[in-house]
């Protein structure tokens, strides 16, 4: 802790007057320390900085070319593909984009459920990004529908339809969600509005985020904390350099993507323009969304006192709990897992539920792909109910039953040598204040 | 580390490979038979556009799909990209009427096209549209490749090779199958049904209730030809068409144009011309882009590399 | 790089950093302004608007003396049949008397027809004078409200903050009394 240093006059003369500098280098700088040993799972924390930055910067000149009427947006949109300037470049970095900014962050997401990143003192930063998760879904959705195509439209009216499943004002909330009687262009002009304005709310969450992260720094892959200089070392030039890497790697996949196979993740009907007198056939939400439709949809039946035929929840209210409840669980999960060892790696028996887990969410996204009926619909509720119980039955099972693999002493000597086996029974008592 | 970096890449993979399979399901969900694959010029990541056969696609659009199907987003100007001059464009542009105005006595007047008028509708509304066609109004045109699926391939297997003239045997034996199957399935459900129904009221007529014997499903007959199908009156066979009921008929007919270059102007050319037209007129930046992205990927794959290279140097010091 | 014999080992290694830093730091800013180029250059004039440039303006129903106003690429076109005094007025002026000197004849393809942008080139404003009753200024062409810059009937400046002429469309006659603007 020197204190920030540099030659340069002006960046003095700034750093008397408002310390930024010193706060950079703090923050990301060489002042800021980190564990050692972060892998490159790491890398999808920043990188979905980045992918904010990138789609706040394309959105910001689409909503300069774009048009929110219903009469217009989808020939707006056309327009910024043929005659604005790098027009299909810019939409198709910031379709894609959202894609890949959900890739990052369910890869980042997934990083934080095996190494117990979730757990104390990390569970405000951990429930922080969970608002970050919502806020994106929310933000993902409301862009979709500005093209005004044909899943845009259908896409929104059956999602805003959900919330007619709640009782008594389930009507009035929808209408009033609308400003009419069916998705039309209030509903357009409202949701442009807030696809412009949440952006910048996550920018504000994401801050938080950050700030709590350094409270703390970062977990890391063996999950214990840093014990001394010896675990430690500075964010810049090693991470800054390693994220940069990553960046470049990420690119490179981002731009194959936006520049060979551009309308792949999408789907051809939106490019027929939005006609509220037919469905398409099949009505899919984004990919990323697909996890969360299929637990919509496999709640096919009533919920109620069994033997009365009294109903105290219908499937439609059913499906809709269920889905905001999968990501309301992610909320409460720093108190569902009490094991006190973080990293799945010295957890034996959490890390094959925990492969369960990520298989089992790319098999509810296959499966919101697919009708909701016969085989399919049976997998989405296996699925459901697997989702449900790792969180709310697993996880806190196995914080009393299961017992861990010896932890190394410190991050600097990960691999126990020799006389390991002393430790091997010792209860785990690893994370007990930073 | 590099064992993480491993499983990034992995997680990568196999989230994309949940995407590979999330678009081709729903094609599958179509149930139909499988659009054949052509070969195009466009594909691959040099591809560009044929632009002899666009501008022939040009010509059959003009002669043979104007006269029901719109383009909306194409203004004559767009039509330099496939190689016109400027005045082969004022020339095609002042073959339309446009209407414009309001003059300076507030009515609205008819002029020649100019190469910044968009190339005229056939119809002045969308109902105007379906009242002249059966109440089917025929599709705009401009991105029909990117609003299908199957794009360019269902398009040139539609007008080319999907017709009641033009189907293969073998497509056509497909079809039945798969009908005849579906027919068969629906039955077998029915009949599950009925027998259900049955039991229940054999019970109530066992305990003296009066009920309303269930009628038995009728046993399905097989798909043998296209009018087993049963498709709606004024509907034309095509193969590819989802339903197999399409309501425009069968669009291109040997000769139906004379292409100035001289190429035969077979049925499957003209569909083969007119798909490569309306791939250029959905994706008119294509060219632009994969020129474009060649480019971007070395430049990044480049520079990854010597940010990997820095990477290690920096970190050569750390164990 | 006066590296010495002695610390050539240690120096070799410092030069491949600097190199990778260099390079890295050197292909990061040409990519980064590469990426920036296209978000810049989408806000510059789309290709639709570039196409829409042409007006035909029928000039058969403009009396002599009479001025109308026409629109191009948005903005109001002067169109003023002027009287032969005017012409001749618009000559007398001799060019080192002008703000911006330009002849009358090179502002013009037919005399009588002074066809100009009307937009005052000090800061945008509509100059006054195409209507009846409305202030010409103190040259008898046309005068701008907004900071009082005063055009002679050529539409050339000649007192005022205005610093250049009102500048002349493009265009052509395509018959004896119908224009092109451009």
């Amino acid at each position: 802790m020197s204190g920030f240093q540099s030659n340069n006059g002006v960046i003095r003369w700034i750093e008397h007057r408002m310390p930024i500098f010193s706060f950079l280098d703090h923050s990301v700088g060489s002042e800021y320390p980190s564990p050692k040993n972060l892998s490159y799972l790491w890398n999808f924390g920043s990188l979905a900085g980045i992918t904010l930055v990138i789609m706040i910067a394309t959105g910001i000149l689409l909503a300069m070319q774009y048009t929110a009427h219903v009469d217009h947006a989808f020939e707006s949109v056309e327009r910024i593909m043929r005659d604005v300037n790098y027009g299909w470049l810019i939409r198709y970095i910031h379709m894609n984009g959202a894609s890949f900014f959900f890739i990052v962050v369910y890869i980042h997401i997934f990083r934080g459920l095996y190494y117990g990143s979730y757990k104390a003192p990390r569970e405000l930063l951990w429930m922080l990004g969970v608002v970050i998760l919502l806020l994106m879904m929310a933000t993902a959705f409301m862009g979709y529908v500005l093209p005004w195509g044909q899943m845009s439209f259908w896409g929104a009216k059956v999602i805003t339809n959900l919330f007619s499943a709640i009782p008594f004002f389930g009507e009035t909330i929808v209408v009033w969600l609308w400003g009419g009687f069916t998705v039309d262009n209030p509903t357009l002009n409202r949701f442009f509005a807030l696809h412009y304005l949440l952006p910048f709310v996550i920018v504000g969450v994401v801050i938080l985020h950050i700030w709590a992260l350094h409270r703390f720094g970062s977990n890391n892959p063996v999950g214990i904390d840093t014990k001394g200089p010896q675990d430690k070392i500075p964010f810049h030039p090693y991470y800054t350099v390693k994220d940069a890497f990553g960046l470049g790697v990420f690119l490179v996949f981002f731009a194959a993507v936006v520049f060979y196979i551009p309308n792949y993740m999408g789907h051809a009907d939106n490019y027929i323009p939005a006609n509220p007198l037919s469905t398409p056939a099949h009505i899919v939400p984004e990919w990323y969304f697909l996890p969360f439709y299929a637990i919509l949809r496999a709640i096919t039946f009533d919920i109620g006192i069994p033997f009365t035929g009294v109903v105290i929840i219908e499937a439609k209210l059913g499906g809709v709990i269920a889905m905001f409840g999968a990501i309301a669980v992610l909320f409460i999960l720093p108190w569902l897992d009490r094991s006190p060892v973080r990293s799945g790696r010295f957890r034996p028996i959490f890390r094959i539920f925990f492969v369960l887990l990520f298989i089992d969410a790319i098999v509810l996204g296959y499966a919101g792909s697919q009708p909701a009926e016969g085989l399919w619909l049976a997998i989405a509720q296996v699925s459901t109910a697997y989702y449900f119980a790792y969180f709310l039955i697993i996880l806190p099972l196995l914080s009393v039953f299961e017992t861990p693999k010896p932890l190394p002493t410190s991050i600097s000597e990960p691999v126990l040598r020799g006389g390991g086996g002393t430790l091997a029974g010792a209860p785990a008592k690893p994370m007990e204040k930073a | 580390m590099r064992k993480g970096f491993l499983f990034g890449l992995a997680a990568l993979a196999a989230v994309s490979g949940g995407l590979t399979a999330a678009p081709q399901s729903v094609q599958a969900a179509g149930e139909g038979v499988p659009v054949p694959k052509f070969d195009w010029t466009f594909s691959g990541i040099f591809g560009t556009y044929d632009r002899a056969a666009a501008q022939r696609g040009l010509q059959v659009y003009r002669e043979v799909c104007a006269g029901c199907h719109s383009l909306d987003y194409i203004a004559f100007r767009n039509l330099a990209d496939l190689g016109y001059s400027e005045d082969e464009i004022k020339a095609m542009a002042a073959e339309a009427i446009v209407v414009d105005g309001p003059n300076d006595e507030g009515e609205m007047f008819e002029r020649e096209g100019l190469p910044f008028d968009y190339f005229p509708a056939p119809f002045p509304n969308e109902k105007a549209a379906a009242f002249a066609n059966n109440g089917a109004a025929p599709p705009d045109l401009s991105l029909m490749t990117k609003a299908r699926g199957a794009g360019p391939d269902y398009l040139k297997a539609l007008m080319g090779h999907g017709y009641e003239d033009q189907v293969s045997e073998d497509v056509l034996q497909e079809i039945f199958t798969l009908e005849t199957d579906k027919r068969v399935q629906a039955y077998e459900l029915a009949l599950e049904e009925y027998q259900h129904k049955l039991e229940v009221y054999e019970d109530k007529v066992a305990d003296g209730i009066e009920a309303n014997r269930p009628t038995e499903p009728e046993q399905p007959l097989p798909v043998e030809s296209i009018e087993d199908l049963g498709l709606s009156d004024g509907l034309s066979f095509n193969a590819y068409f989802p339903g197999y009921g399409i309501a425009m008929a069968m669009p291109l007919f040997e000769d139906g144009v004379e292409y100035a270059d001289g190429t035969p102007a077979t049925v499957e050319q003209m569909a083969y011309d007119v798909s490569n037209f309306l791939m250029w007129t959905a994706e008119p930046t294509l060219e632009e882009r994969k020129g474009m992205g060649i480019k971007v990927l070395i430049f990044l794959i480049v520079f990854t590399g010597i940010l990997y290279a820095a990477k290690r140097k920096v970190w050569a010091d750390v164990h | 790089m006066a590296e010495t014999a002695t610390t050539a080992q240690a120096g070799s290694g410092e030069t491949r950093r600097d190199f990778l830093y260099l390079a890295a730091g050197a292909m990061g800013a040409v990519g980064a302004a590469s990426a920036v180029w296209p978000l810049i250059a989408s806000m510059n004039p789309s290709a639709e608007v570039l196409a829409l440039a042409s007006t035909e303006v029928d000039l058969a129903p403009v009396a002599e003396g009479q001025r109308i106003t026409v629109t191009w690429r948005g903005n109001p076109v002067f169109i003023d049949h002027r009287t032969p005094a005017q012409i001749e007025q618009a000559n007398a002026v001799a060019l080192d008397e002008l703000p911006d000197p330009e002849a009358d004849e090179a502002r013009v393809v037919k005399p009588e027809w002074l066809v100009m942008i009307g937009v005052c080139t000090h800061l945008g404003c509509v100059p006054l004078g195409q209507k009846t009753g409305q202030s010409r200024g103190e040259y008898g062409g046309w005068f701008c409200p907004c900071h009082g810059s005063h055009y002679d009937t050529s539409g050339r400046i000649r007192k005022g903050p205005a610093p250049t002429n009102l500048p002349v469309p493009p265009y052509e006659f395509t018959a004896d009394t119908t224009i092109v603007i451009g």
